[in-house]
């Protein structure tokens, strides 16, 4: 019990993206409202996006920039930096969510202006009619 | 230099061209058509020749700004690579010929945008085809994939809301293989294909690595409707625009699939040969369950566009299990199905997009006597029926040959099964609706008075490509042991 | 003996000739003169270009020509043998006459789409020489394929419920059997042999063991469903639906005998007659003719719409060819394959005599056609010869390959074979000479006058006299035939 406990503390940045991501995803199966489905959508990312840049992070790391003269002169210590490739990557996955995210929101619109609402269940009742 | 680069030019050529179309499409109508045929004409072009100098000089890496691998992204130009950039910009070409017609008809004043898209979404294919880099992928996929969610929400009526369903389905499926991704780097520190291939062995077969294939291929099967993941594809595919459709279905499947043959091939296969063989002979059962649904489920349809995602659906099931299967002869059926169920796929669209802009629906009941209306498209639409069904010499027939010898081969016999059944299934689906077409209906067969029902062809630009594919589908049928001879067997790794 | 094997364009030109007639008869839709000298002119035109072919495949030579490299050591490939020959002679000859009757059927009875009907007529009879031309079992199914497709128009041509309801029937049967059972033994083959070419002597042996080479072969009897082995033969009776020329020559001649000849074809070049000998594997092949040819010959004498009664003949008949091949002695198979031309002389003569009694008099049903023989002699005794020729009696050809089933089945040792043969000639008589003997001696039905009913018109008349005269040349000149058939036989 207790290993189990320790590990969960060492590597809570995981377990947080877990429980993120599972909360997303729940939305986005679970929920019947476009909106929320929307919402969980943006966690679900921002969870994914949290575990990449948690996995660049190093402790005792720090930014990624360095001096150029130190740098040559003396090298570079890779465990005094955070990798900057996950981070980098990230910002381009937060581009394509905020893009998904936007054309979701245009599309929101359109079925709101046919059907009035944006309940999924009310929306069929609407088109079964 | 410019023989060097001449797929860059094939992927910047509808890219770019996407954008002008957005500024002048506004001004004038005629610089869409101009310059949609002209961009997706010079990608198709040019993308022969990137075949043709494969396939003299053998498969080259290149790199894009001149960033060495592993850390700038990579592009593989193989022969399949090669193969996909023609088929993609072919069937993008002579779709987008018959799409700006239905274009016009479905969605006036909005065409620019329309085709801003369209060809946006081809770029994004095209580089799909080519990379080799799992990060660029991500986001290659979900430039597709934006695209395409918003060509479908330009449909009618549900259009939107299956849309937004394809949306949440889409961005699980893209999550999933990001997360993937993610664990791959974080267990080899690259994201460059080959240079994960090379490293990954070392970890032997660790849970880890395979949480991560599991992640990346469940993603993939997402985004290519792999029953029982396929949910969104029916409404999304059938809701959209005729002109959309046209070019979504033959192409969106049929990429993923090729984008987990290269997963499988570059990263899975080196890895598993150290272990885990287990999933294979589970996964060829799902793919034969898969077939099977799909095909029951298109057995209950009553629109021909629907009937036919339902179709697209089972056909993934044939691909993915031949891929599975992994011996030489099931490699070789599913990839040069991937070619195949593209043109079959695009030359049903094409007949579908005619029919319905001459009858404004496509429920079975509206099909009645088109064989006398529209002779040239039904015979069209009749050549890739056939193909579906897998009767030679048409194209179909062949990639079934070698998917069903390789279930022989491999012993998986509810494989075959499966795609026996499928394929009478799809001899019943399309016999029906042949039966439609060529027994006139209730008040069109009055008092006997055939002939009176007047030819009404669709316009000669939506039948053209339409003609052409169909002759196609005969061509590679024909010439399928040159496909398989030259292309597909170069690329199949020698220790299928 | 030595094979003079000569690659020539010749094989894919005869092929080619209907298909692409189909185009000038599509483009003279509305000139049906033009039309119809068209659909003569690729008939006779066809004819020739077999028989130009057959002094050298007479000569033990063949013509090889390949079309595609499809698949790796299977080509897509034509070629000319003695067993291909004596296929094409037949049906490309006997489409002369079809033709010219199709003209005179369809013109007197005024049937719509008859440009569909003539193209989709080509279609079929340039599937039939695909069929007996090819080098190979893909080859063959892609041919068998089209004919089962080009034929469906054909069958379906009234396009009314009853030919809807007959063209499901069709290609459930015909298509369900092709693509379920013979594409999956045609995989198997392939994978087993690693080709699938025709070869005197057969591919499979040594491969395989006996339990999957029996199987196959069921799988392939009842796979080639055209030749209406039973269970699957109920497509045929529903296949009447069609206009008559397309029951005579398709479903009389074309269609059902290119099931047969795959079949023998598999016996032949695929198994080859002693591996089937070695696996007991003829019992199999005769026992389930056998059976088809009793229950079928049974059912017929029930039949009273004189077409179906014809058809379920046929389906009795064509077990016969099935039943020597599955001999497995000289003279059965010689007989088998000697009754595929000496039924198609006899049986399309029979349907086109049907078909001109129902131009003349507009009757279907045999109990509707009391007295009408002294009313259309030369019909009614055309359809006696070809009766006759279809039971086995001399002078008429039927003897000849009856006479040599027979003989193979004693050479065999297999009375029972014997005895099902004579049976069976018996209860040919009995569903043929009613009719013939109704139609000249019994008295029309109380009230229905017969004295308008003239014969059918010369272009209806003159096909089926042809035909029947030619039921007693066979007997008498049956030698190009036979030549062929001891040629392919290797004997």
């Amino acid at each position: 019990m207790e290993s189990i406990l320790s590990e969960i503390v060492a590597k809570y940045n995981y377990w947080i993206y877990v429980i993120l991501m599972m909360i997303g995803f729940y939305a986005m199966i679970g929920k019947r409202n476009l909106v929320k489905k929307l919402l969980g959508m943006n966690i679900f990312q921002t969870a994914i996006i949290l575990f990449y840049v948690s996995m660049g992070v190093k402790r005792g790391g720090g930014i990624p920039i360095v001096d150029k003269h130190e740098a040559l002169l003396h090298g570079v210590n890779p465990a005094h930096i955070d990798n900057p490739v996950p981070h980098v990557l990230m910002l381009t996955a937060i581009v394509v969510s905020v893009s998904v995210t936007g054309v979701a929101l245009a599309i929101m619109q359109r079925i709101y202006r046919e059907y009035g609402t944006l309940e999924e269940d009310e929306i069929l009742e609407k088109i079964e009619r | 230099m410019i023989s060097q680069n001449l797929h860059m030019f094939v992927l910047a050529a509808p890219l770019l061209s996407g954008i002008l179309v957005n500024l002048l499409g506004r001004l004038s109508r005629r610089w869409i058509s101009v310059l949609t045929l002209g961009s997706l004409g010079f990608s198709t072009v040019g993308a022969f020749f990137v075949l043709l100098r494969v396939l003299a000089k053998g498969s080259f890496h290149y790199t894009v700004g001149n960033w060495t691998p592993p850390y700038g992204i990579e592009l593989l130009v193989d022969p399949l690579s090669a193969l996909m950039l023609l088929l993609v910009s072919g069937v993008a070409f002579l779709a987008s010929l018959s799409a700006l017609k239905s274009v016009d008809q479905e969605l006036p004043g909005k065409q620019h945008v329309f085709f801003t898209m369209y060809l946006i979404l081809v770029a994004g294919l095209l580089g799909l085809v080519l990379t080799a880099d799992a990060f660029n992928l991500y986001v290659l996929l979900e430039i597709t994939s934006i695209n395409t969610y918003g060509l479908i929400a330009m449909g009618k009526g549900r259009a939107p809301l299956a849309s937004f369903n394809y949306i949440i389905m889409g961005s699980i499926g893209a999550c999933f293989y990001l997360l993937g991704v993610g664990y791959l780097y974080i267990l080899t520190g690259t994201l460059n294909m080959a240079d994960i291939a090379s490293r990954l062995p070392a970890q032997g077969g660790t849970a880890a690595v395979a949480t991560a294939f599991a992640f990346i291929l469940v993603g993939l099967c997402v985004k290519m409707a792999f029953f029982p993941l396929h949910g969104w594809l029916p409404n999304a595919y059938s809701l959209a625009p005729s002109g959309a459709g046209v070019m979504i279905a033959p192409l969106m499947t049929k990429v993923t699939v090729y984008l987990m043959a290269r997963v499988f091939f570059v990263m899975y296969a080196p890895w598993q040969s150290t272990g885990h063989q287990g999933v294979h002979p589970l996964v060829v059962w799902a793919a034969s369950a898969a077939i099977i649904a799909a095909s029951a489920l298109a057995l209950s349809q009553k629109n021909l566009r629907r009937m036919l995602t339902y179709i697209i659906v089972a056909e993934v099931g044939y691909m993915v299990g031949g891929i599975w299967l992994a011996n030489a002869q099931a490699i070789t059926g599913a990839l040069l199905h991937i070619v195949n169920d593209s043109l079959m796929t695009l030359c049903l669209f094409l007949a579908a997009s005619a029919i319905v802009y001459r009858r404004g629906s496509l429920d079975f009941n509206h099909l009645g006597g088109l064989y006398r209306s529209m002779p040239l498209t039904m015979a069209a639409f009749t050549v890739g029926a056939f193909s579906m069904i897998g009767v030679p010499p048409t194209a179909g027939f062949f990639s079934k040959w070698y998917l069903i010898l390789g279930g022989i081969e491999g012993g998986h016999w509810e494989f075959v099964v499966a795609l026996l059944v499928s394929s009478l299934v799809n001899a019943v689906l399309f016999f029906r609706i042949i039966e439609f077409g060529y027994f006139p209906t209730g008040e069109q067969a009055h008092g006997h008075g055939h002939g009176e029902l007047a030819v009404q062809e669709a316009p000669l630009q939506m039948v053209q490509p339409l003609i052409l594919v169909a002759v196609a589908l005969i061509a590679v049928g024909l010439g399928s042991g040159w496909i398989v001879n030259d292309i597909i067997r170069l690329v199949v790794p020698g220790n299928f | 003996m030595t094979m003079a094997s000569s690659y020539s364009i010749a094989p894919l030109v005869v092929v080619l000739l209907a298909m692409l007639g189909t185009i000038p008869i599509m483009l003279s839709d509305k000139r049906p003169n033009l039309r119809e000298s068209w659909t003569l002119l690729v008939a006779v035109g066809q004819f020739l270009l077999v028989a130009a072919m057959l002094p050298k495949v007479l000569a033990g030579g063949e013509y090889v020509f390949t079309i595609a490299q499809v698949l790796p050591g299977v080509p897509l490939q034509l070629r000319v043998d003695a067993m291909g020959m004596f296929f094409a002679l037949v049906a490309s000859f006997l489409w002369i006459f079809t033709s010219i009757y199709s003209i005179g059927y369809m013109r007197t009875l005024e049937e719509h789409g008859q440009t569909r009907y003539f193209a989709a007529f080509a279609l079929a009879i340039s599937s039939t020489i695909g069929v007996a031309f090819s080098a190979n079992l893909l080859t063959l199914y892609l041919f068998y394929e089209m004919l089962s497709l080009s034929t469906y128009p054909l069958v379906t041509h009234e396009q009314n419920a009853e030919a809807r309801a007959s063209g499901r029937k069709y290609l459930t049967y015909i298509l369900g059997t092709s693509i379920g059972l013979v594409l999956p033994a045609m995989l198997i083959t392939y994978s087993l042999a690693g080709t699938l070419d025709f070869k005197t002597g057969g591919i499979l042996a040594g491969v395989g063991s006996p339990e999957v080479l029996s199987l196959l072969l069921v799988l392939f009897i009842f796979g080639f469903a055209k030749a209406g082995i039973m269970p699957f033969h109920g497509w045929l009776p529903a296949a009447m639906v069609a206009p008559t020329p397309v029951s005579s020559f398709l479903h009389g001649v074309a269609v059902v005998k290119v099931g047969v000849f795959s079949i023998l074809r598999i016996i032949f070049d695929i198994y080859g007659p002693n591996l089937l000998f070695d696996l007991n594997l003829n019992v199999v092949v005769t026992t389930l003719a056998s059976i088809t040819i009793l229950v079928a010959s049974l059912v017929a004498l029930t039949q009273d719409n004189l077409k179906r009664r014809l058809a379920y003949s046929t389906i009795g008949q064509l077990s016969y060819m099935v039943l020597g091949a599955g001999m497995v002695s000289a003279a059965g198979m010689m007989g088998g394959m000697l009754h595929i031309v000496m039924h198609a002389f006899g049986k399309i003569t029979l349907f086109f005599c049907a078909g001109a009694i129902y131009v003349a008099s507009g009757k279907k049903y045999i109990s509707q056609m009391d007295g009408l023989g002294r009313r259309m002699p030369v019909t009614y005794f055309a359809f006696f010869l070809g009766s006759l020729s279809i039971i086995g009696m001399p002078p008429l050809g039927g003897f000849i390959s009856k006479w040599n089933l027979a003989m193979g089945a004693l050479e065999a040792g297999q009375i029972t074979l014997l005895v099902v043969l004579l049976v069976s000639s018996l209860l040919n008589a009995a569903y043929f000479f009613p009719i013939v003997y109704r139609g000249f001696f019994a008295q029309p039905a109380e009230g229905s006058s017969l004295d308008e009913v003239r014969e059918a018109p010369l272009l209806v008349v003159i096909p089926l006299a042809v035909t029947a005269c030619c039921s007693v040349l066979l007997f008498f000149f049956p030698n190009v035939f036979i030549d062929l058939a001891k040629l392919a036989l290797g004997l």
